[in-house]
């Protein structure tokens, strides 16, 4: 090591940013229900939106170490507005995911100004407020949402005025499966430029953030938008797909499911929060088959044995055995 | 050039009852090897907080070059070329070596917003923050997370983030604290060895690298300043010799 060149670190960071081989079959397993399963592409496009949520919610807490059990606001905020833009009568699909990915990250970027200022648990007691202020805005809006009857009248046009979205989930399986790799590629990008990084800082050390001159503040508030963004893009695709909105896209239940999808799968990976995100939507379709009412006891036996026995989730245990099958010829 | 590089007048600060900085005036000047000792809880590191911001002061000021930076935050004060390190270990313990200084060069010129470009595409950001390292022999260890350094090296890590933003002013908090004595003598030979263009104040208890390293001293003892002078001076005051020796010229 003593003929360090000058090429050497940045080849040694480049490393760390190059595609796997893990990843690109992850990708291609991906494609797998079209062929495998096409009985069960509507679960598949389910799986995609969580799998999209989670990733915005990796983004803040796995990279950034701001916990959220109110992230659902955002999903909400995205699905509402699609479908309040297709019942005005414009049901484009990728525009209309646009503009409510738009309003999403509108009120993800209002709310960042006091994300910005608190840490640990008084960021939790905020994110929950956020989420039951706005749920209970929507339920009292009911000229604007539906209330609780759910906003009707939701028709989304056929995509690239081509395909459209069928009984099977063909199309909706697709188009929410290519949002999510189009948006999980800005995700990687940016986990792997200077912000990405710096995020990275904030989550070892806010403290010594402040100390090199980091931006932490305008840092958090541009993450917290971006995040707002995917999430909303992700409850404006399961508006599109499903064409109904209730208030359910905006409860607290909605925003414990994502946490837990990203706890179990790993946090700080971005490949962890999808994986958790096939895992529970997987067992909970397969469970709920099985017995209804208790599913929740099952994924909650699930969520205390990972995190007993896997501190980095599903996603950090499979990495340990790959280490381990390496190192032993 | 304006006389001082940094200065805090008639700084004043209590806890309660407590009196922990009481009309302190400082002048470090432009290119200082100051050291700033004094037994335990006389506010040493409480002066570095309010200094860089970590703390408000009930009364005073605090001036960098000709500016009053008072009312700034941390950052703010960071920004304008006042850095620190701190007594205890205060590094990103995920980040290797390499990424951690990086990260504070990217921050310094103001490019840490931007997401859309890859981080290798700032190469000279981080052959900046090799040449940090380099200089302060973290070369063949870079690549290593923060955490898993030795305790002497996580102690220069210390120093090279505090580097990374250029600073004109340097506060060092018990730099060598833990270190064992040959290796806290390289740290100081690196600090020794630091541009003349910054100006160093360090805190140290080892008063044969205090007498070695600075070329002024200054004592504090509750709070407020007893006496500032060159080593020769400190090492006859026979103020200093009472509060460092009370006990035994009691005895």
């Amino acid at each position: 090591m003593a003929s360090t060149t000058i090429a050497e670190p940045r080849h040694h960071l480049q490393a760390q940013m190059r595609w796997r081989w893990g990843e690109i079959a992850f990708w291609l397993a991906t494609l797998l229900p079209f062929i495998v399963a096409p009985d069960y592409l509507l679960l598949a496009s389910q799986v995609a939106i969580a799998a999209l949520f989670v990733l915005s919610l990796d983004l803040i807490l796995g990279f950034a170490g701001i916990v959220s059990l109110g992230h659902a606001a955002y999903f909400g905020t995205g699905a509402y507005a699609a479908g309040l833009i297709s019942k005005w009568g414009w049901g484009e699909p990728i525009t209309g995911l646009v503009i409510a990915a738009v309003a999403a990250g509108l009120f993800g970027y209002v709310t960042s100004f006091i994300i910005a200022r608190f840490r640990h648990l008084p960021l939790i007691m905020i994110t929950l407020g956020i989420g039951l202020l706005l749920q209970e805005s929507a339920n009292s809006a009911s000229w604007l949402t539906g209330g609780f009857d759910g906003l009707q009248g939701i028709h989304t046009w056929p995509i690239l005025a081509r395909f459209r979205f069928d009984l099977y989930g063909y199309t909706a399986y697709a188009y929410a499966l290519a949002a999510l790799f189009v948006i999980f590629l800005g995700a990687r990008r940016l986990i792997h430029s200077p912000f990405g990084l710096a995020l990275r800082g904030i989550r070892d050390n806010s403290q010594r953030m402040r100390a090199i001159g980091a931006a932490t503040h305008s840092h958090i508030r541009t993450i917290y938008t971006i995040a707002a963004m995917i999430a909303g893009a992700a409850g404006a695709i399961l508006t599109q797909t499903t064409e109904t909105v209730s208030l359910e896209v905006l409860g607290f239940q909605r925003s414990a499911d994502v946490l837990v999808m990203l706890i179990l799968g790993g946090t700080g990976r971005l490949y962890g929060g999808l994986l958790g995100a096939v895992v529970y939507m997987v067992a909970r379709d397969q469970f709920s088959g099985l017995n209804p009412q208790y599913w929740y006891f099952w994924i909650g036996l699930l969520l205390i044995a990972v995190v007993v026995v896997l501190p980095n989730g599903l996603l950090g245990g499979l990495s340990l055995l790959t280490r381990r099958a390496k190192a032993e010829p | 050039m304006s006389e001082s590089a940094l200065a805090a007048r008639g700084v004043n600060k209590r806890f309660g009852s407590l009196v922990v900085a009481a009309d302190v005036n400082l002048t470090l000047p432009p290119g200082a090897r100051h050291a700033l000792i004094g037994p335990n809880g006389a506010g040493k590191t409480t002066l570095i907080n309010l200094m860089t911001g970590m703390l408000r002061p009930d009364a005073g000021q605090i001036l960098l070059g000709d500016e009053e930076v008072t009312a700034l935050a941390p950052e703010e004060r960071v920004r304008r070329g006042l850095a620190r390190t701190y007594q205890i270990n205060s590094l990103f313990p995920q980040l290797t070596a390499l990424e951690s200084v990086t990260l504070a060069v990217c921050e310094r010129r103001r490019v840490a917003q931007t997401w859309w470009r890859r981080l290798i595409a700032y190469r000279e950001e981080i052959e900046e923050a090799h040449h940090i390292l380099g200089a302060l022999m973290l070369s063949a260890v870079c690549h290593r997370p923060a955490r898993e350094l030795a305790y002497g090296q996580q102690r220069l890590l210390e120093i090279a983030l505090a580097l990374a933003s250029r600073p004109k002013v340097l506060l060092l908090d018990e730099p060598a604290a833990g270190v064992p004595r040959e290796e806290s003598k390289e740290l100081f030979a690196a600090i020794a060895g630091l541009s003349r263009d910054i100006a160093v104040l360090f805190i140290e208890h080892d008063m044969e690298l205090v007498f070695r390293f600075a070329s002024r001293v200054i004592v504090m003892v509750g709070g407020s300043i007893l006496v500032e002078g060159t080593p020769a001076e400190i090492a006859s005051d026979a103020r200093v010799r009472a509060v460092y020796l009370g006990k035994a010229t009691r005895a």
